[in-house]
């Protein structure tokens, strides 16, 4: 059995926004009964350009109808930029995780939204289009797509890649072409690493202190907020970032795991490993 | 947890209290080894030669010298088939289907990756096999063939006596998988030639970890465990006295429950079919709904996924088990149904519901509640109607 976290559970039991929206402005629709899971998200935006209402219908597991429910919740009031910016982690955060196996759910996910906004700005149909070369036939995952995931997931195995995108999981035919596809981004990775390397440290105080704001207040503040928290940028120095929890977030007991582990982990990841996060009371 | 309705007893069943009762004694007092050469010790082997001969009249084998205890159905398989490779060298050429447990499907795989020759016979819509063809795939070289008596998804039954005369008069050693088949089948060794048979204990209210290999007198056998003299040199290893006596002893509840646990397991299987067929529209039944165990059903509802039915039910205490890709680890659903030509849509939304001596028709009333719910809130969410 998986497991599932209690997020996933709650969302696949009751989840919000099922539907279709009538005459909308996105239509994303990615799957196939075929593959075993299918996705078709519509969303409305309202007349400041933001998202005013996201609805879903899903075919598949759990954490499909947990990872559509969890999307359109999240993509709410959001501008199409900010929508985005959305990764299938994102969203597999915001259930508190999913099982390796299970993350392909997520980047449907993603992969829907993306096709949503495409489809408003009139590049897509409302059916999800392969782009460039077709790796796995089975379930058509692309090489752009095996790519981006592995990128954004930071993956490193074929048994990886399989669980995030479902390439390999069928004739097996494709995973020679995929162990070539994570050796080219291995070479690529070191490469860019010994770049960054020699540039450090990269940012000017100004650039740092725009990018820290920028993810705080964004991404941070938001997935804050789901669970009824908060949080305000109070000031940085150098590499020391002062913050501030508020909400229910300031009288959480784990309030300090929290810093640490999410607040100064996405910091370090995003920004530059030297960030340490000091909460002000 | 709140009360449980347990309706995958193909996964695995409940142990018998018969049956732990005649363990414990195991454990407290009569802990010694078999092997050994004092009394304390070498009583325990009195209890195991009884459990030889209750397993032994139970599958109507002429001696109990024909069977093996072992751990498990797949150990069982492994050493059927790997000892008849061995003692026939030369012959290179295997002949399985396509629908078995993947304790033979995949060991057959890894032994055509090691250069044997198999032959996978399909199955027709029903789950059958075309037994002109299996005659036909058995050749001069054919070390042995692999048959399950009954497919542990579906239910479908082989009418493995016909497949057993064809094999003995083509001279080619049979092994049938029978971990599905035992409790809810006529089982006769002594009429139906059969080379080796390989049970399980779980299935049939026994514990998990040991099973049964039967190997009929007189075929040449090369044991897969090596080490000691134990099981007659054909299987190394102490011997597990406490669980081969609870195998012995499941074997005789199951031979004097029979034909009462069969009874009551078809008709319940049967109301709750007819139910599920009667109250949710676009289901359908995989397999043979005739020649098929009496205790199993496999039903797929279209336009929804396996594994989310199954977790709905979970809500209720409802356990079962489905055929689709989401719940098996792996990303393509059932190799059962596939072989069987059901859409990759039907398939998905599988589920099975395998039945045993203790389940009561309240329980099946109370799934018959549920399940049109559940399926209707899940089409409900579902982009395809």
């Amino acid at each position: 059995m998986w497991k599932y976290s209690e997020k996933v559970i709650d969302h696949f039991l009751h989840p919000r926004n099922v539907g279709e929206i009538e005459n909308p402005d996105g239509i994303g629709e990615v799957g196939s009964l075929a593959c075993g899971d299918m996705l078709r998200l519509t969303f409305k935006l309202d007349e400041n350009g933001r998202i005013a209402d996201a609805k879903f219908k899903t075919f598949g597991c759990a954490s499909a109808i947990a990872s559509s429910s969890a999307l359109t919740e999240m993509i709410k009031g959001m501008t199409l930029e900010e929508a985005e910016k959305i990764t299938n982690r994102d969203i597999a955060n915001y259930l508190g995780g999913l099982p390796e196996e299970k993350m392909h759910c997520s980047v449907m996910g993603r992969e829907a939204l993306e096709t949503a906004i495409k489809n408003y700005r009139g590049i897509s149909g409302p059916k999800r289009e392969l782009e460039g070369k077709v790796v796995c036939k089975c379930f058509g995952v692309t090489e752009n797509d095996i790519r981006r995931v592995a990128i954004e997931n930071d993956l490193e195995t074929l048994e990886q890649i399989t669980a995030y995108t479902k390439a390999g999981g069928g004739c097996g035919l494709c995973h020679q072409e995929i162990e070539r596809i994570l050796d080219e981004l291995k070479a690529e990775k070191k490469h860019q690493e010994k770049e960054v390397s020699y540039k450090k440290p990269s940012f000017t105080n100004i650039e740092l202190m725009h990018m820290v704001e920028d993810l705080i207040n964004n991404r941070i503040k938001y997935a804050l907020q789901q669970d009824g928290g908060d949080i305000e940028l109070v000031d940085i120095d150098r590499n020391i970032v002062f913050i501030r929890l508020k909400g229910a977030c300031a009288s959480c007991p784990s309030s300090f795991t929290t810093m640490k582990r999410f607040i100064e982990k996405e910091l370090k990841k995003e920004i530059s490993p030297d960030i340490q996060v000091e909460e002000v009371k | 947890m709140g009360k449980i309705i347990y309706v995958d007893n193909n996964a695995t069943t409940q142990v018998a209290p018969e049956v732990l009762e005649s363990m414990l004694p195991f454990f407290k007092y009569l802990w010694g080894n078999p092997s050994s050469m004092h009394t304390f010790g070498g009583q325990v082997a009195n209890y195991i030669d009884k459990a030889r001969e209750q397993v032994a009249h139970f599958l109507g084998a002429q001696r109990s010298s024909e069977i093996i205890f072992t751990s498990c159905g797949t150990e069982g398989n492994n050493t059927a088939i790997r000892s008849a490779l061995k003692a026939f060298g030369d012959k290179r050429h295997i002949v399985t289907t396509s629908v078995e447990h993947p304790a033979v499907l995949n060991l057959c795989k890894e032994l055509a990756k090691e250069g044997y020759n198999v032959t996978f016979l399909p199955v027709d819509h029903e789950g059958h096999l075309n037994i002109d063809q299996f005659k036909e795939s058995l050749r001069e070289d054919t070390a042995i063939a692999s048959i399950m008596w009954a497919n542990n998804e579906t239910g479908v039954v082989f009418p493995i006596e016909q497949i057993a005369d064809i094999c003995a008069e083509k001279n080619v050693p049979l092994h049938v998988d029978a971990v599905q088949a035992v409790g809810k089948l006529d089982i006769n060794l002594s009429k139906t030639p059969i080379t080796y048979l390989s049970i399980s204990g779980h299935k049939l209210h026994a514990p998990k970890g040991i099973g049964a290999l039967y190997v009929r007198r007189g075929t040449k056998f090369r044991p897969w465990l090596i080490g000691g003299h134990q099981e007659g040199g054909r299987r190394a290893g102490t011997e597990n006295a406490a669980f081969i006596v609870g195998l012995g002893v499941a074997c005789e509840l199951a031979m004097k429950n029979r034909n009462t646990d069969v009874e009551r397991m078809r008709a319940l299987r049967d109301f709750l079919e007819e139910g599920i067929l009667k109250s949710i529209p676009r289901s359908s039944v995989n397999g043979d709904r005739k020649m098929r165990l009496p205790n199993t059903t496999n039903i797929s509802f279209e336009a929804i996924e396996g594994e989310a039915i199954l977790l709905m039910l979970n809500e209720y205490g409802i356990c079962a088990s489905s055929g689709s890709a989401c719940t098996s680890g792996s990303l393509e659903p059932s190799h059962v149904l596939i072989a069987m030509g059901v859409p990759f849509t039907r398939a998905h939304g599988s589920i099975r519901f395998s039945l045993s001596r203790y389940n009561t028709k309240e329980e099946m009333e109370y799934i018959l509640e549920k399940l049109p719910q559940i399926v209707e809130h899940l089409r409900g969410l579902s982009p395809v109607s």
